[in-house]
């Protein structure tokens, strides 16, 4: 159901980015493109930017130079109601979760349906349950963010994440500290939702089983060079790459990891 | 293709937040067969549906005989949001025969609501009820026996280990000790110099005005030196150090329990106690009289300058003071600050030790500390002032 059978535009653009702090470059100049529905993977070795690079896509630091496109409209530098409407446009998973620990995973879920509808209470409420049951926490609606295991917490936050129907959702580590059976259920649950909602994923991981998994494009970062490596479907990289040491990313943990 | 719907039909980015601009519309009708016919159409969105959604619900009542299809056919759009209300329609409790149907579902909206049994729906998450009355009486006297056990078992691992410090000074982290009390003591000097000095001008003038009826202005001195030496120094000067301190050594190791620090240094086999709350203390105990002292001597710079605009040479005042003032009074003063300090980081440091999970519980804490170290410092204040009167000091 694409317009007049052409590609979609992308939602994202990533353009000529540079980013750092005090002045010296993370990364510089990185240009990408992520198609609409896409689940596009951050990789990179231990320090090499991948979680700051998210943290600009978001919003949350300013780059040294280049610019974030959202959906179309540029998401760097704008201010105002135009920025709070490309708010809007994503949610954002962090890596600990980042639940309200005072309140109960329903008002977790309801804060952002109080805050921006006009839904009647009833509404918001149950919005919010079928969210919590779309990422399999139905029936913990009350309780705490401290009373449920640490990979519930990250599908709360993902719950939370999904309130205002957004496109696009971020997940920053998904995996990180989750055991295997649990980061596999995550993994499932983010192309559940991808095939339900058709929305859009950037993950930001290294564990190799979920990119595999979940990814249909990559981005490799390099440290080194402070630029992108290689991108492209992880599977054709791990084989095909160019680049030995990609090849040797891949296919040294993907044999350990299986 | 986004939520359910390819690109081209969502609106652009700018206007998705409006509410209700090119919304969601509701239209009854009666249906050929007597059924009711409610014809949705537009955008079901969390931003379009919500006037939306009762009136839905009230023609639902209003036809709670008839049979009721809910046509979608000319919905453009439709989110999360828009799935709980057609889902909120269809798990109404109705008279047989009387159902309520989707037709003409688009088959994204039939995507959409695929993961979902509207029936599993009827009934409300049975949300957290309070305890009765009974519950919570229990409850509260069980915390207060708990809390109880905790500080006295604080109190002796507490003394234990400020014990063991003294007999093994070298096994004291006086580093930490150091910067805390730098942190409490001589970051808290323009604080307490300017309620100090404050305190003796208030004081001496209030006292001044009513005394110079009387010709009697000069024992002004003797009342400022008396109340700052006595009480006010060492009282206000804990108060300080209680909102500064207490609040801040709470907060700390809060932080800390919340970020399993604490956990961390158990396991490394070093007692959290020896670790965190001796340095405390200890840093504690030396900067309260300290800082009484400090206090006490910018409080009379107070008076004395107001007594000055009365007329009373500093020489004089300083005379007054100095027969005044017996080096039991003084030394009475410190002892209680010295004291108050002991009271003071033990409070803070139990609070942040108490502290439970999650980010409010180290306002929670931080919170208590003060509350606790102010009403301890008021109610030991006034055991001093009996036992210092039954000893004659």
């Amino acid at each position: 159901m694409q317009p007049d059978s052409q590609s979609p535009p992308p939602i994202i653009q990533v353009r000529d980015l540079t980013l750092g702090f005090g002045g010296t470059p993370l990364l510089a100049h990185l240009s990408f493109d992520i198609a609409p529905g896409e689940i596009f993977v951050i990789l990179g070795g231990s320090g090499c930017g991948k979680s700051t690079l998210l943290k600009h896509m978001i919003g949350l630091y300013e780059p040294m130079a280049g610019e974030v496109v959202i959906g179309g409209e540029v998401f760097t530098g704008t201010e105002g109601q135009a920025r709070r409407d490309i708010l809007r446009r994503f949610g954002v998973m962090y890596q600990m979760g980042a639940l309200f620990g005072s309140m109960t995973l329903l008002e977790n879920v309801r804060l952002p349906l109080e805050e921006f509808t006009d839904l009647p209470d009833e509404a918001m409420d149950l919005v919010a349950r079928l969210k919590l049951q779309l990422v399999g926490l139905a029936g913990f609606e009350q309780h705490m963010p401290a009373e449920i295991s640490g990979g519930m917490q990250k599908r709360a936050a993902i719950a939370r994440a999904m309130a205002l129907d957004p496109d696009i959702l971020f997940l920053d580590e998904p995996s990180a500290g989750l055991d295997p059976i649990t980061s596999a259920e995550l993994d499932q649950l983010i192309l559940r939702l991808s095939r339900i909602l058709g929305i859009t994923f950037v993950v930001v991981t290294h564990e190799l089983p979920s990119i595999f998994t979940i990814a249909d494009r990559v981005i490799m970062l390099d440290k080194e060079t402070r630029g992108i490596l290689a991108q492209g479907d992880p599977a054709h990289l791990r084989d095909h790459s160019e680049h030995p040491w990609v090849r040797r990313f891949f296919n040294r943990e993907a044999t350990e990891a299986s | 293709m986004f939520n359910g719907l390819p690109w081209s039909s969502r609106v652009p980015v700018g206007k998705k937040t409006s509410v209700n601009e090119g919304g969601a519309q509701l239209k009854v009708s009666p249906g050929p067969a007597g059924e009711c016919i409610l014809e949705l159409s537009g955008r079901l969105d969390a931003y379009t549906i919500g006037p939306l959604w009762p009136r839905a619900g009230r023609m639902l009542e209003d036809h709670v005989d008839t049979p009721v299809r809910v046509d979608l056919a000319a919905v453009d759009y439709c989110d999360g949001a828009g799935v709980a209300l057609l889902l909120d329609l269809l798990r109404q409790t109705r008279a047989p025969g009387a159902e309520v149907a989707l037709v003409n579902v688009p088959t994204k909206v039939a995507q959409l609501l695929e993961p979902f049994d509207a029936r599993a729906l009827s009934g409300t998450p049975e949300a957290r009820r309070a305890p009765g009355l009974g519950r919570r009486l229990g409850d509260g006297v069980h915390d207060l026996g708990r809390d109880l056990y905790n500080h006295v078992v604080f109190v002796g691992e507490a003394a234990a280990a400020l014990a063991h410090g003294l007999a093994h000074p070298s096994r004291v982290r006086w580093k930490d000790a150091l910067r805390i009390a730098q942190e409490a003591g001589v970051n808290a000097l323009p604080i307490v110099a300017l309620i100090a000095f404050l305190m003796g001008v208030i004081l001496a003038f209030q006292s001044a005005v009513a005394m110079k009826q009387f010709g009697a202005e000069i024992f002004v001195a003797n009342l400022v030196a008396l109340s700052l030496f006595r009480e006010l120094g060492p009282l206000m000067t804990a108060i300080l150090l209680a909102g500064r301190s207490a609040s801040a050594f709470a907060a700390e190791i809060g932080t800390m329990k919340v970020n399993e620090e604490l956990n961390a240094l158990t396991t490394m086999g070093l007692d959290p106690v020896r670790f965190l709350v001796v340095t405390r203390v200890m840093a504690a105990v030396i900067i309260a009289p300290l800082l009484t002292i400090f206090a006490d001597l910018v409080g009379l710079m107070g008076g004395a300058m107001v007594m000055m605009t009365f007329d009373v040479p500093l020489v004089a005042f300083m005379n007054q003071v100095s027969q005044a003032v017996s080096p039991g009074d003084f030394l009475g003063g410190l002892f209680k600050a010295t004291v108050f300090g002991l009271v003071i980081a033990g409070v803070g440091c139990l609070r942040g030790l108490e502290t439970r999970t999650g980010a409010s519980a180290v306002g929670i804490s931080t919170t208590r500390a003060v509350v606790s170290a102010i009403i301890l410092i008021v109610v030991l204040d006034g055991l001093f002032a009996v036992i210092f009167f039954h000893l004659g000091i």
